[in-house]
């Protein structure tokens, strides 16, 4: 028996529109504001018509202070609402990280379970679409080490629809990460009916034998095609597993994967020291580490500022080091 | 401009005790004012209390407020059952008023989560230790209510040394811009720990603050109870009604030090305080009035010390009572549902208390 489902192609951006759109009218309780997520529809489009579909009460127009929207969604949220709070870049967070570290994301516990903040921080982040200086960080690890925060970014617009409608209905903080340089650059197919994806569970985005390769956000696409040059030139294939929530890791893909084939190499484009590579390879250490044939490798962004844009292709992972540490795993 | 003659110290009872306005003719009632004087003499029976217990070793670094609770006493009695209420760390004279529990005080002061926990019914935030966070927090909860169509308001406590942080300013601007029914109340009691009003700012008053948002502002004398509350009465109802914020500056002064890990003579001179306690001081100042009108009462004060030192000895019995704080407490309340890094973190800790690995 086959069900009709409806889908439409969308780009990543209007998934995530439409991921709060199915919100908003589902849920009264649900608000989305920001910087310019009115009438602009978000510098990015992300909120694109929906101050038309459900007026200016229920998408906001924030004043220009991101510790102003975070502390006042912690309001809104501990009251009965569901804030979707934009950050208009992950850069331009750190004013409200005093807001999330002591009363976001500690508000149920000190209240034990009286008060709790069920509220969505949206922050489009990452480098490489030639973005002026600090509006291309990549800090995810500074928001994965705070307790009580979980930290989700999607890689396609099908996962971003789901992952975001999980998020807005979980009972606590969420961060989600959208990576900037993957809003508009692939369709995939997009279900116009409500689905959640559960947080803290990965997904292969392919399956091999011999090397697992683990990444997120932007770094998924551009670790596929480096793994599908790898493959036409070697005799060698690869797991490609996209983390999608980096807290809580999803323990039990990473362990699978790395038990069957012995190498891991991990990718992300954030400067590497306190970086989450750290706690997958603590993961892969506790779950398989008598599997492994040969030592992790780990390819990232360096321990220097995010460059300005004329360097921000060199800062990146690119191919050629992808497929040198995939070959550094091999040959050990 | 001068912000001083702009912002004159609003007063109701002067420090003669004598009434000093044209408001409240024929309206203060024995009953009110003796409802007052009960309310404050408990907020600092509690507080003197609170720092013999820190000194015996019974309870850790305490916060005390003394000289304040006119400002936290007045202000905590203008707001009813069902709104909110934000404190620092020093607003438990407000928040006991309220009806937070004594008990749950004291387990604060003695590192129990229990502590930030208010009665059931009691919209009472855990008290912010970062500097005016808390302002953003009732603006956004009050922002709430309106979009509720309630009629309820938020009451947010800080300090002078808070308006100087982003989150004071952030929080007036949305509450201006959103009109949150929400009332901003400033204890300036002169310094931040050390630094003195003048250092940490330039503008003369913390009320001319707020004309830079639009918001209405006064200027109050924190010491005098009768116009803390009639004045945040005021503000309460123009919540109420839709029009927005206000912000209260009450002037006041904390007679002891920052907290007990604290020595005051370092940075002031504290004979300050005790010319204070002579002069300005909100009980001495209610003693005043009513031996003027001739209704102090003696025997009514014994009686009264004598239930409030009954209360707060069964409170200091029930908290001391209260057993060991579980482990489980560490673990739970972090999310709805824990995480596996956070279960098998408790597990782990759990068989190595146990002895099993």
């Amino acid at each position: 028996m086959t069900t009709a489902v409806s889908v439409k192609k969308l780009t990543m951006v209007q998934a995530v529109t439409d991921a709060m759109r199915t919100m908003l009218e589902e849920d009264e309780s649900v608000l989305v504001l920001g910087e310019d997520v009115g009438i602009n529809g978000g510098v990015f489009r992300a909120t694109d018509g929906l101050i038309e579909q459900f007026g200016e009460d229920r998408v906001i127009d924030t004043p220009l202070a991101e510790s102003g929207i975070v502390g006042t969604s912690i309001g809104l949220a501990v009251n009965g609402f569901r804030p979707i709070a934009e950050m208009q870049f992950l850069g331009f967070i750190y004013p409200a990280f005093n807001q999330l570290m002591t009363h976001a994301t500690r508000m149920r516990q000190r209240s034990m379970g009286r008060y709790t903040v069920p509220m969505v921080i949206r922050a489009p982040y990452g480098a490489g679409v030639k973005a002026p200086e600090i509006h291309s960080d990549s800090v995810e690890a500074l928001f994965t080490h705070i307790p009580g925060l979980k930290v989700v970014v999607p890689s396609n617009a099908y996962d971003a629809k789901g992952l975001l409608i999980a998020s807005i209905e979980d009972p606590d903080p969420v961060l989600f990460l959208e990576p900037m340089r993957s809003y508009r650059s692939a369709r995939t197919e997009v279900p116009e009916e409500k689905y959640s994806i559960e947080l803290g569970k990965a997904s292969y985005v392919k399956k091999g034998e011999d090397v697992t390769v683990l990444t997120w956000g932007a770094m998924v696409p551009d670790t596929v095609k480096a793994v599908e040059k790898f493959e036409e030139k070697y005799e060698a294939t690869c797991d490609v597993i996209d983390l999608r929530t980096l807290y809580p890791l999803d323990k039990d893909v990473i362990a699978e994967s790395v038990k069957k084939t012995g190498r891991a190499v991990i990718i992300h484009e954030a400067p590497s020291a306190g970086g989450v590579n750290g706690d997958v390879i603590s993961v892969i250490n506790d779950t398989a580490f008598f599997y492994l044939k040969a030592p992790i490798q780990k390819v990232t962004g360096f321990d220097t500022p995010v460059p300005v844009y004329s360097l921000e292709r060199e800062y990146l992972p690119s191919s050629d080091k992808i497929i040198h540490a995939i070959n550094t795993t091999l040959s050990y | 401009m001068d912000m001083l003659k702009q912002f004159p110290i609003t007063q109701y009872i002067n420090e003669e005790g004598e009434l000093n306005t044209n408001e409240m003719k024929g309206e203060v009632s024995l009953d009110l004012i003796k409802m007052f004087y009960q309310k404050m003499l408990r907020a600092r029976m509690m507080d003197k209390k609170c720092v013999n217990l820190q000194r015996q070793g019974r309870i850790g670094t305490y916060v005390q407020y003394e000289g304040q609770e006119a400002a936290q006493v007045g202000s905590a009695l203008a707001i009813e059952e069902g709104d909110w209420m934000f404190p620092s760390y020093r607003d438990h004279a407000a928040t006991m008023t309220f009806g937070h529990s004594l008990r749950n005080l004291l387990l604060y002061w003695v590192g129990r989560i229990e502590g930030g926990i208010p009665p059931e019914g009691k919209n009472i935030f855990p008290p912010a230790v970062p500097i005016a966070s808390q302002l953003l927090h009732a603006t956004g909860v009050a922002w709430a209510e309106k979009k509720k169509n309630t009629d309820r308001v938020s009451l947010v406590y800080f300090g002078d040394g808070a308006t100087s942080e982003g989150d004071f300013h952030e929080g007036l601007n949305f509450a201006s811009v959103f009109r949150s029914p929400v009332v901003f109340f400033n204890q300036n009691n002169g310094y931040a720990i050390s630094v003195p009003t003048e250092k940490q700012m330039n503008s003369k008053t913390i009320a001319q603050k707020g004309l830079g948002y639009d918001i209405p502002s006064i200027r109050i004398d924190g010491n005098d109870i009768l116009a803390v509350f009639m004045e945040t009465q005021k503000a309460v109802e123009r919540a109420r009604n839709g029009e927005g914020p206000t912000l209260i500056e009450a002037v006041t002064w904390r007679y002891g030090a920052h907290t007990t890990a604290d020595d005051p003579s370092k940075y002031r001179d504290q004979s300050e305080s005790d010319r204070r306690r002579t002069t300005t001081d909100p009980l001495l100042r209610l003693e005043k009035y009513l031996k003027q009108q001739n209704n102090w009462d003696e025997e009514w004060l014994a009686e009264t010390e004598q239930e409030i030192t009954d209360e707060i000895n069964t409170a200091l019995a029930e908290m001391e009572d209260v057993p060991e704080a579980e482990i489980e407490q560490l673990f739970s309340h972090v999310f709805e549902k824990p995480t596996w890094t956070i279960e098998q973190q408790r597990e782990h800790h759990m068989s190595i208390k146990r002895g099993q690995v």
